[in-house]
């Protein structure tokens, strides 16, 4: 089964075409990775996945499940991590984790998430913090902290390092790394393409609402002749615009 | 050139038709109101309107019935009470005023004569009892008559039964009711508390209880932790729930402080109070219940649509300015019930009150006391459509893409998308 299934998926906001067709699948412990310049309609497919928006046509499926019709069973095996997300300015750290676990489980399983959160977060005892006092760099690890201490089947991830020093965000890729293992699936975004390049297993380039490319890393650097990643986006997006 | 710039922006932000229309509408209401106070108050300058049977037919009697004829419009003159009542009644009057047969009798045997006032009450409002005034005025007029017949036909009588030759019984007709020995304004200030609390209170629930959860929407956005709520594996519609629940328990408690220390200040009104149960007004537990469940449906609809009307916010401020349409819809119930009763306003303005949810809640008490249950059980049954309705709409909203994308016209929404997807 795969993990994720993205068939012919468009997206209109009124007269605008944000999605236009695009199909990808996300393979069971699978790093994926969509890459596109702003406005290519990256972020608007990961909302699609995440329940969160709804589809003009086309179909996708997480783990088996519709996202349209079966959107709960979907919200319980995902979690989603938004670029521009913020949690609960009032509460600590700690009891934000939990507020988000009781969605997942209670008891045991509650206590099980939110020492798995902290752990992930890593901040210490500014974990009973309140979440105003913290940076902006803490609140990332926080809301990576919470994506991830769910143990999601399908981690949607847009920007997971944004706002992250260089460590922070080390450290974060080797987590999100790990939390593949067992059959679990990411799908993320990002503009980072040594972080790109790093994470993910295959990746899909998108521009104007089309995927215009897709391979692993090596393949795709090989079939430009590029040194990198970031060699090769430049190169398919200056092409892609230069045919579109 | 700066300054213009800055004004320019800042008006272009806050003029916009969501903070324009309530204000109109408010506006439009408040000339409303305007216009039946002003009825009140030329109620008061006209004569008053009365009905007079006279069962003494004695001199005294017929002196005051022809005072009461040039001094008030008299609807009714009989001998009646049953058909007086009935005909001052719908010929708009304000007070049936019975002479005894025994009235001039008594005070030429040298006792203060009774005149028995049926106060015809057609509301309890704090203005509705401003009609009565003049009536009182009436009763001055006929004594002075008697007093200057008395003097003129030289009747050797106690000088205080000449200077004070009538005494007067009060009886109120009140929505059916008859309340012996009570004037008017005694049960108007008794019922003063029904009048001006229930309302503030009602309307003091809903501004707070309404900015918790419209603020909640707000900050949501603000500090966008909504794209994260909104994947929980949790129904939209126990979002809503919830978000409701909670704005509705923040909002009784701080209008329960609110009142606490609003009912130690109205206590200082409460002098010459009756008991209202003697004349069976009070309240039984299955008319606290229905008060209950009155204010419980208004607080749903109400925080369903704040919640509704959240959605439209963009970040706290402007989920403030959102408040505003609810702050309107509490207000002119609560001043319109506190000044004039549901019977006694025009019907433009029973229809404004009766499709507002806020104002049944307000209404209840005073209505269950005259048994008015089609009243107090078609609000209650017009709450919870209303309710129901926007509850529905809000778990749409919550379902749709509007959330995130905005309530925006699409051109618009086009662009910020564009803007906004990287």
């Amino acid at each position: 089964m795969q993990a994720v299934e993205v068939r012919d998926l468009r997206k209109d906001y009124g007269a605008q075409k944000a999605v236009q067709g695009i199909s990808f699948d996300v393979r069971e412990g699978e790093i994926f990775g969509l890459i596109g310049p702003n406005g290519a309609g990256k972020t608007t497919t990961l909302r699609i996945v995440s329940t969160l928006l709804s589809m003009t046509s086309g179909s996708v499926r997480v783990f088996g499940h519709d996202v349209t019709t079966e959107s709960d069973a979907v919200r319980r095996i995902l979690s989603y991590l938004p670029e521009e997300a913020g949690a609960y300015r009032n509460l600590t750290g700690r009891a934000y984790l939990e507020f988000i676990a009781r969605f997942f489980g209670n008891g045991e399983k509650v206590r099980e998430m939110v020492e798995r959160g902290v752990e992930i977060a890593d901040l210490g005892e500014r974990i009973n913090d309140k979440i105003s006092t913290l940076s902006k760099g803490m609140t990332r690890r926080l809301l990576v902290g919470r994506a991830l201490m769910t143990d999601p089947k399908l981690a949607v991830l847009d920007e997971p390092t944004s706002g992250l020093d260089v460590i922070n965000a080390r450290e974060i890729r080797g987590i999100i790394r790990n939390s593949t293992k067992g059959g679990r699936a990411v799908l993320l975004s990002s503009h980072n393409m040594l972080e790109v390049e790093l994470l993910c297993d295959r990746i899909a380039l998108i521009h104007e609402g089309r995927i215009v490319e897709a391979g692993s890393p090596a393949e795709l650097k090989g079939k430009y002749a590029a040194g990198n990643i970031e060699d090769v986006f430049a190169e398919v997006v200056k092409w892609a615009s230069a045919t579109s | 050139m700066g300054i213009r710039n800055i004004i320019g922006k800042e008006v272009r932000e806050l003029l916009t038709p969501q903070t324009l229309i309530p204000i109109v509408i408010v506006a439009v209401i408040l000339a409303m109101m305007g216009g039946v106070i002003g009825n009140i108050g030329e109620e008061v300058t006209q004569r008053p309107v009365i009905g007079v049977v006279d069962q003494d037919e004695g001199e005294l009697s017929q002196i005051a019935e022809s005072v009461l004829g040039a001094t008030a419009r008299v609807v009714h003159s009989g001998t009646d009470v049953a058909e007086g009542l009935r005909r001052t009644g719908e010929g708009g009057g304000v007070a049936l005023l019975v002479f005894p047969p025994d009235f001039s009798e008594k005070i030429l045997e040298g006792e203060p004569g009774t005149i028995e006032i049926h106060w015809i009450m057609r509301g309890l409002g704090m203005m509705d009892s401003i009609s009565a005034a003049p009536v009182e005025g009436l009763i001055a007029a006929v004594n002075q008559a008697i007093t200057v017949t008395l003097f003129e036909g030289n009747v050797p009588l106690n000088p205080e039964v000449i200077l004070h030759p009538t005494t007067r019984s009060d009886t109120t007709l009140v929505k059916g009711k008859t309340i012996s020995g009570v004037p008017p304004s005694a049960i108007a200030n008794t019922l003063m508390s029904q009048s001006t609390m229930i309302p503030i209170l009602v309307m003091m629930l809903m501004m707070m209880a309404g900015s918790t959860v419209i603020s909640s929407m707000g900050l949501e956005k603000e500090n966008k932790t909504l794209e994260t709520l909104l994947t929980m594996p949790v129904s939209r519609s126990s979002i809503v729930t919830g978000k409701i629940v909670g704005s509705a328990a923040v909002g009784l408690v701080m209008a329960f402080i609110y009142m606490l220390g609003f009912s130690f200040y109205m206590r200082s009104f409460q002098v010459g109070a009756i008991d209202l149960g003697k004349y069976g007004l009070a309240l039984g537990v299955l008319d606290y219940l229905l008060v209950g469940v009155s204010i419980f449906l208004a607080l749903l609809a109400g925080l369903a649509l704040c919640i509704v009307l959240g959605t439209f916010a963009r970040d706290y401020r402007s989920a403030q300015t959102l408040l505003f349409p609810i702050t309107a819809m509490a207000m002119i119930p609560m001043f319109l019930i506190m000044f004039k009763d549901f019977a006694t306003v025009s019907l433009g303005l029973k229809t404004v009150l009766f499709l507002i949810p806020f104002s049944h809640p307000m209404m209840a008490m005073r209505a269950l006391m005259f048994d008015e249950y089609p009243l107090v059980l078609g609000g209650i049954a017009y709450s919870a459509v209303f309710s129901a309705v926007v509850i529905a709409m809000a778990v749409r909203i919550f379902k749709s893409d509007r959330l995130l994308t905005g309530g925006t016209p699409r051109r618009q929404r086009a662009a910020r998308a564009r803007r906004r997807t990287p």
